[in-house]
């Protein structure tokens, strides 16, 4: 029997089962309803999570860009996420003339539920998970792509050119991405033989980011791209195409667009701590669970937090350079780092483990030296071209530098 | 394992649900005011001209070409990745010229120009 302050969940889980079970409930039925108990919970924690999101996010952004941030409502204008809610829950629904309904009411729906799926299969202790699926990470990957089916959809129903030229900018640039965060998610899978998320995390005596740095990064911009966040933030580029897909919405159909946005920020996160960061491990989180909780979301914690300061300080990428980026330079990258690291660790697996984490580290560092002076040299190159001819630019003079066309000559 | 298919399912039924009823509330508790002039296409203010599903470029559909070959490659990449730490040098050596190969054609659609966002 689990004793309560070691692992809370799973204390309250036996409860409930005994509880059932002395009901006289047959056994099957108690499990549909232990299960049916465990979503609710776990989607309205995550929510309610997101309340909090909005909160840190716009304090940062705040601190970042010298203001104060929400300061009004509540001590530290903690309740400003709720009174916003409260407010767009009563804002009118308009719905544009001549939009198809359908697809219209379905998109933020479809949206917000894609978020939420990923957490069904997350490890968040040694004891408590929802399903340990045996295709996990695929799991992950294609729930991941329903959330574009939901941003198709948007654009698609609004019956409207910015909107349907967001939407298609938006799924460009995200099943793109898809390319390079599914090559990467393969270096955990080779690691540790499998698809469970619960036996990746289990593996990582060492985490896999000081095994493969490389594939670890190139995983992290991938997610940063594939929730659409600054400096990928296109498909909400509000100076070129108004607020792209989620133009025509209003009240809390928009208002689940945005939850959308601040939940899949922390979902990825979240798996990146778990892929990567060795998930709920940690000194004692065997013998606690309870402590195993506390660490993953720690980690993801720190992974959302590095995300608020690219948003905070990077400018926003344009379309040609977001499809350059991922195309020619991080596609490359992790299909020739996968070749890399399954020779190299082939050769390394007998060794002792530090000489494998040496080794695997440098083949990582050389491999992403050489392949950057390569890529960035035709980069230069191309980059020299269009800057040759001259042009004359339209300013006054300019004091400080001593080029006539402007900049350091 | 069925069961955790089952946890799946009703995980996805309260997902969809939660917000599914949270916007019918919302919408019930809404003033509903509609008139042509709000609920007009909002073009910034100029009026809309034609139909707003119109034909799109055909780049879109050439970064999905690409994405489909990556993406069907990086399904048959998953069984060889979960067998990995048993394979024998032969077969990760067939794993990497597979992979070479693909790397080859990205190399290919790069000089064709396909991957340029014009």
């Amino acid at each position: 029997m689990a004793v309560f302050w070691q692992d809370p969940i799973t204390f309250l889980r036996l409860w409930l089962e005994n509880l059932l079970l002395s009901w006289g409930v047959p056994a099957d039925w108690a499990l549909v309803i232990r299960f049916a108990v465990g979503a609710v919970l776990l989607v309205t924690a995550a929510l309610l999570l997101v309340i909090l999101q909005l909160w840190l996010e716009r304090k940062l952004i705040g601190r970042i860009q010298d203001r104060l941030g929400p300061n009004r409502v509540g001590p530290w204008g903690l309740l400003q996420p709720i009174a916003d809610v409260l407010k767009i829950f009563t804002k009118e629904h308009i719905t544009p003339a001549g939009a198809d309904r359908i697809p219209f009411n379905l998109a933020p729906v479809l949206s917000v539920a894609a978020a939420l799926m990923v957490w069904a299969v997350i490890p968040f202790s040694a004891t408590v998970f929802g399903a340990d699926l045996n295709v996990g990470i695929l799991y992950l990957l294609a729930v991941g792509a329903l959330g574009e089916l939901a941003i198709i959809l948007a654009g698609w129903g609004s019956n409207n050119k910015y909107a349907l030229l967001g939407a298609l900018r938006t799924v460009a640039q995200l099943i793109s991405y898809s390319v390079p965060m599914t090559l990467s998610a393969l270096v955990p899978v080779m690691f540790s033989g499998s698809l469970h998320l619960s036996v990746i995390t289990r593996a990582q005596e060492v985490w896999f980011i000081v095994l493969a740095p490389v594939p670890a990064l190139i995983f992290l911009t991938a997610s940063v791209a594939e929730v659409g966040r600054a400096p990928f933030d296109l498909p909400e580029a509000e100076s070129e195409l108004v607020a792209g897909y989620s133009v025509e919405y209003s009240g809390l159909k928009f208002g689940f667009f945005y939850v959308a946005e601040f939940l899949k920020a922390f979902t990825v996160s979240l798996i990146f701590a778990v892929l990567f960061l060795g998930g709920w491990r940690g000194p004692g989180a065997e013998s606690y669970p309870v402590l195993g909780f506390v660490y993953l979301m720690l980690k993801s914690g720190i992974v959302y937090l590095l995300m608020i300061l690219f948003r905070g300080t990077l400018p926003r990428f344009r379309i040609d350079q977001v499809m350059d980026l991922n195309w020619k330079v991080l596609t490359p990258l992790a299909l020739i780092l996968l070749m890399v690291i399954a020779l190299a660790d082939y050769f390394l697996r007998g060794t002792l483990p530090l000489v494998r984490i040496l080794g695997l580290l440098c083949i990582n560092g050389l491999a992403y030296l050489v392949l950057d002076r390569v890529l960035s040299s035709r980069e230069r190159l191309r980059r020299r071209l269009v800057a040759q001819p001259v042009r004359p630019v339209a300013r006054p003079e300019n004091l400080i530098t001593s080029s006539d066309v402007g900049g350091r000559s | 394992m069925l069961n955790a298919w089952l946890y799946i399912g009703l995980f996805t039924l309260v997902a969809a649900a939660l917000p599914a009823i949270a916007i019918f509330l919302a919408g019930l508790l809404a003033p509903k005011k509609p008139n042509p002039i709000k609920n007009a296409t909002y073009e910034c203010g100029v009026e809309t001209v034609g139909p707003a599903w119109t034909q799109l470029r055909v780049q879109y559909y050439l970064f999905a070409l690409a994405f489909l070959i990556f993406d069907v490659e990086s399904v048959l990449l998953f069984p060889w990745a979960v067998a990995y730490q048993q394979l024998p040098l032969f077969a990760i050596v067939e794993a990497v010229i597979f992979l070479a190969i693909l790397v080859g054609g990205l190399f290919y659609a790069w000089r064709k120009g396909a991957l340029n966002w014009q």
